[in-house]
């Protein structure tokens, strides 16, 4: 992904906005069709569908690029809470098609340096214990800034994370049942589509609180999340977290595969190369009101969004409606958990005057999310570093235009 | 008083060392829950294909730029161009030592064999898997030799591949041998 230019994106934004309108429209026409109530398929009702009268809140497409990525990205500002409706997850793959695997087929191999490799069936590792933890994932292009003072919404900007209660096998207990040798220290995953997409993981991350999952959000993985099996690596770049995982080689060193190396490596402002970011900085970012939004008049109105750091637990989010001049604490809506995204709310009253609204993330182990003026000083770069680079976590500030029209204020 | 306090708490320690190590061990001899197949050695070479940078996962086989053309014209071309300039080629390139991207074909691709390996398992697209040893590393040898990383007629084999060096081998940061979760890290540099 470090290879999307600002030009491209805007290209795609373009052609985005007119294919959303395309699944508006399809959705528009489709509810013509069934008039009356009565007339549904009872198989709408076997699986609840949102209200016919208001079932309008999707994904949207993602960066187009030369190969046959999928990208669709979640609409932050329409969902409330924390966990994002398993149909909204974003996806950003780069694969040719997302496959449908059949489950009964599916195996899952470990090997390498291990005592006994084994291969697992989907009913065995449902017999395993099991845990459910609720993690988000963030791609690490996600919030990539655009210039200017743009309608852009979040879901275009930062729409490339969502949150998911996933259940599954510990990795670390499948990996005691193969028994791990001590010359190891890093596993290759690996996943059953067309590219047999291939990353490098840590052996001490893989222990720590990887997850091999079968379900999110209370039901089978979604195809087009990795069904039937989706390696879960929290807190770290979405990358990692491998899809229609399949096999597991226990090694000990970096295989430095093409989507580990030459296609998502950034560079440092010095001009070396990185290879492993692997985790991700603390970020809140405001939802609603948000980019491309229009406030319909003054009055009261309840600042909401979302924060979240690959280190671990949220410790606190301030809100400014000042550009940064002043913040104050926001309320943290519970659960706040590990690796999680965490809800946030602040009273504003809006009297019509220019305001800039803009969240501030602390994590657990007290940093700071900074403005990209603070990242680009501690990074000894000029911002313009930033809209090229992948793991930006700045501040995102909304400016709330007189006219109640509301727009990107980042430079 | 204290030196018998001290000896307690001593052998105290020794004895919770001495069991946990007993669970530790116990832990390693075996599984704990016995499912799970145990597949066959030949099973896991048919699917083991992912090369290291050592290459030593790498088949017999060889090829060079100049058969490469032929299977690249052939299989490739369609989608990449008929030079091996399409942008799919370009993609993720981004350059070393100078943070304005200008693309410089393989600049953060470490090693040759990560090549080899992509190609392998991931082309062509309309069939990924499906060339032969020789079609992947006399495609590689083309695209390496279009990129000026090695010469028209280098060999490339299980041998030679591992030690095509790469244009900036030298220009990442050193590799991390374990993952530290408690290592504290300047904003940008993650972990």
């Amino acid at each position: 992904m470090g290879s999307h230019t600002t030009s491209k994106r805007r290209q795609f934004l373009t052609s985005g906005v007119g294919l959303a309108g395309l699944v508006m429209g399809a959705v528009r026409s489709l509810r013509g069709q069934t008039a009356a109530p009565a007339a549904r398929p009872k198989d709408l009702l076997a699986y609840g569908q949102p209200s016919l009268l208001d079932n309008t809140i999707r994904r949207a497409p993602g960066a187009g690029t030369p190969l046959a990525d999928t990208a669709l990205m979640t609409p932050l500002q329409d969902l409330d809470g924390i966990i994002t409706p398993s149909g909204l997850h974003f996806l950003m793959d780069h694969v040719k098609g997302i496959p449908d695997l059949d489950a009964s087929k599916h195996r899952l191999l470990l090997h390498g340096m291990v005592d006994r490799p084994l291969e697992f069936t989907l009913d065995e590792l449902r017999r395993l214990p099991s845990v459910s933890r609720i993690h988000f994932l963030e791609c690490n292009a996600n919030s990539r800034p655009l210039r200017g003072a743009n309608g852009e919404s979040v879901q275009l900007v930062h729409g490339r994370t969502s949150c998911s209660e996933w259940t599954g096998v510990m990795l670390s207990v499948l990996l005691k049942e193969c028994g791990v040798k001590k010359e190891a220290s890093w596993i290759v995953a690996e996943g059953n589509e067309n590219n047999k997409y291939t990353m490098s993981i840590p052996l001490g991350k893989a222990l720590e609180d990887t997850l091999v999952a079968y379900a999110q959000n209370g039901e089978p993985v979604r195809p087009h999340q990795g069904y039937p099996l989706r390696l879960v690596v929290p807190g770290w770049e979405a990358i990692r977290s491998v899809k229609w995982l399949t096999r597991i080689n226990v090694v000990d060193r970096p295989y430095m595969a093409w989507h580990e190396s030459g296609n998502n490596a950034d560079t440092r402002p010095d001009g070396k190369g990185l290879w492993f970011r692997f985790e991700l900085g603390p970020k809140a970012i405001i939802t609603r009101p948000s980019g491309g939004q229009t406030l319909p008049g003054h009055g009261f109105y309840e600042i909401t969004g979302l924060a979240w750091s690959g280190r671990g637990v949220v410790r606190k989010v301030d809100v400014s409606i000042d550009g940064g001049r002043t913040y104050k604490e926001a309320e943290l809506q519970q659960p706040v958990l590990r690796h999680a995204h965490t809800r946030f709310r602040f009273p504003w009253k809006w009297n019509g005057e220019e305001a800039v609204l803009q969240a501030r993330c602390t994590d657990e182990r007290g940093e700071v999310q900074p403005t990209i003026l603070e990242a680009a000083k501690t990074m000894g770069v000029s911002p313009d570093y930033f809209y090229d680079a992948d793991h930006f976590n700045g501040i995102q500030p909304w400016k709330v235009n007189t006219d109640g029209r509301i727009q990107n204020a980042l430079l | 008083m204290d030196g018998f306090r001290t000896r307690c708490c001593r052998f105290l320690l020794l004895a919770a060392v001495l069991a946990i190590l007993a669970s530790v061990a116990a832990h390693a001899q075996g599984p704990t829950y016995g499912l799970g197949r145990v597949p066959g050695a030949d099973e896991i070479k048919a699917r083991d294909i992912a090369i290291s940078p050592e290459g030593k996962e790498l088949p017999p086989g060889r090829g060079t730029a100049v058969e490469g053309a032929a299977v690249y014209t052939q299989k490739c071309a369609a989608c990449h161009g008929p030079n091996a300039t399409g942008s799919a080629l370009h993609r993720g390139l981004v350059p070393l030592g100078n943070a304005k991207p200008v693309k410089i074909p393989f600049s953060l691709v470490p090693y040759a064999t990560t090549v080899w390996d992509f190609i392998n398992r991931a082309m062509p697209q309309s069939s990924p898997g499906s060339l032969k040893p020789d079609e992947v590393y006399a495609v590689t040898a083309y695209v390496l030799y279009r990129n000026d990383v090695i010469k028209e007629t280098d060999v490339l084999d299980a041998a030679s591949l591992p030690k095509v060096r790469m244009p900036n081998r030298d220009n990442f940061l050193p590799l991390q041998p374990e993952w530290n979760p408690k290592a504290k890290r300047p904003f940008g540099y993650y972990p």
